[in-house]
């Protein structure tokens, strides 16, 4: 019997044809969130249809997919993803960023710098970075039109009244191009200067928000911040516990329930490459 | 017969061979021009239609046009329409402000009243394709902003006469504003809205 058999890339011809445009349109208006007609996809929202579906408009028979969660290849949501694309699309996959053309990422960007032509895709939640302070889809949309964001700049200063500094770690808000403000998605804000004039093209996809954005590269990303409260990234006093790698994003795991813990590369990918490389010179 | 047969002719011929992956292959191209604007991509798909000026008009017509998209063309005609009709299911407009697509050939004017979407819905705005005559040689230009590291510079032979005026015109206008890709034959060059494009001496 035969399998149920997909168009290439699961969506059918027409929903690719309007992403693209919408893609387009993105790219054209960057930090714009550009409204779409987002599928329902053989998953949960949640589980990244905004981005399966922005990778299923781009991705091609000679494309290298990687897909991260969290920095990692090898989680649940990762490795379906990869495994859904390898069925409805016959793609190569890989776990190496240096290999991948279209990279699918939740939450993370890999440590190893991005090059020219490749594309990361990163999963969104909550596109509107505003919702939280103004929850009417109308209101954040004229405010974004009238380049309002001092509400934003707000909630950064009362951040800074009650802590002491500015508390957010994650999703951290960012202007692209000295014009739209945007949620770079939950990524740590230790990920946030990786975005800034990167070679690579990122596009963004919320599925149930049906929301898509984009990033050209070598643009101008800046995280907002104060004269006297600059934006500052996480730092981390112990290096990766299994590669020694310094300087990269660090996922704690708790050992026993004595309080043993030990840090871990969050980029598993960057972590094996490592090990691999210092196991071949010694 | 309502018409002859090479008027049926021309409207069947020309499509895509393979329409899923030359329309896959012809979407990265653009993506690629659209992201880095300034930079000349080739499409490889060997399409032709009535009405547009070479392949790379007919490509993106076929891969991003369809019954959502009407479509303004300055040399409008019945053969156009429909190989449009068949091949897209784009319905032609005769008024450029309702067109989603516009497509000029060389030496064509830049239509008045273009939609340039709204300031809270910028998306909303037209995209226009206009053929030259070649990339290369002619007028040179110095391309900056978003997708270019530092500055580009692109020669183009066989712009509209108002383009620059035009492109003044539509930069003043930012986020709203017309999204431009030049096409000469099979090449593409993206000039989006977010790319300041001005003549260039040096």
């Amino acid at each position: 019997m035969n399998a149920v058999t997909y168009n290439f890339a699961y969506l059918d011809e027409q929903t690719k044809r309007m992403i693209r445009r919408a893609i387009l349109k993105a790219i054209a208006i960057p930090g714009y969130q550009v409204p779409f007609a987002a599928r329902e996809m053989p998953m949960p929202y949640g589980w990244g249809t905004g981005g399966v579906q922005v990778t299923a408009a781009v991705i091609g028979p000679k494309d290298v997919l990687k897909v991260i969660d969290q920095g990692t290849d090898d989680t649940t949501n990762a490795v379906s993803i990869r495994a859904f694309f390898r069925k409805v699309a016959g793609v190569a996959t890989t776990t190496h960023t240096a290999e991948a053309t279209v990279i699918q990422t939740r939450h993370r960007i890999p440590e190893h710098p991005l090059k020219e032509g490749q594309i990361l895709v990163y999963q969104v939640p909550i596109p509107e970075p505003l919702r939280f302070l103004e929850p009417r889809e109308t209101e954040t949309r004229v405010m974004h039109g009238l380049e309002d964001y001092g509400l934003m700049h707000v909630k950064l200063y009362e951040d800074i009244a009650h802590h002491g500094r500015i508390a957010t770690a994650y999703a951290y808000p960012v202007k692209i191009a000295g014009r739209y403000v945007m949620d770079p998605s939950p990524i740590p804000k230790f990920d946030n200067p990786k975005m800034t004039m990167s070679p690579a093209l990122q596009l963004f996809g919320a599925g149930r928000e049906k929301r898509i954005y984009a990033v050209p590269p070598y643009t101008d990303v800046k995280s907002l911040d104060f004269e006297d409260h600059p934006f500052e990234v996480q730092t981390f006093s112990e290096p990766c516990a299994l590669c020694g790698a310094r300087n990269v994003y660090l996922d704690e795991v708790v050992l026993d329930d004595r309080g043993g813990r030990m840090f871990v590369c969050s980029d598993t990918d960057n972590c094996e490459s490592r090990r691999d490389e210092t196991g071949a010179q010694s | 017969m309502l018409h002859d047969n090479s008027f049926m002719q021309a409207s069947l011929d020309g499509g895509f061979g393979q329409p899923v992956f030359e329309a896959q292959e012809s979407f990265r191209r653009l993506l690629d021009a659209m992201a880095r604007p300034g930079s000349i991509h080739q499409v490889t798909a060997d399409v032709m239609a009535p009405g547009l000026a070479g392949p790379a008009q007919a490509a993106l017509a076929l891969t991003l046009c369809d019954a959502d998209t009407p479509v303004w063309c300055a040399a409008a005609s019945p053969a156009h329409s429909a190989w449009l009709a068949f091949h897209t299911g784009a319905p032609l407009t005769a008024a450029p402000e309702q067109a989603a697509f516009a497509f000029i050939g060389v030496g064509d004017a830049v239509p008045d009243d273009l939609s340039l979407g709204t300031q809270d819905y910028p998306d909303r705005s037209a995209t226009l394709v206009i053929e030259v005559q070649s990339f290369g040689e002619g007028e040179r230009f110095r391309l900056i902003g978003p997708g270019i590291d530092g500055a580009g510079d692109l020669a183009v032979d066989g712009l509209p006469k108002s383009f620059v005026a035009f492109r003044a015109a539509n930069s003043a206008l930012f986020p709203r504003g017309v999204d431009v890709v030049l096409t000469a034959g099979r090449d593409i060059v993206a000039l989006p809205r977010s790319t300041t494009f001005v003549h260039w001496e040096g």
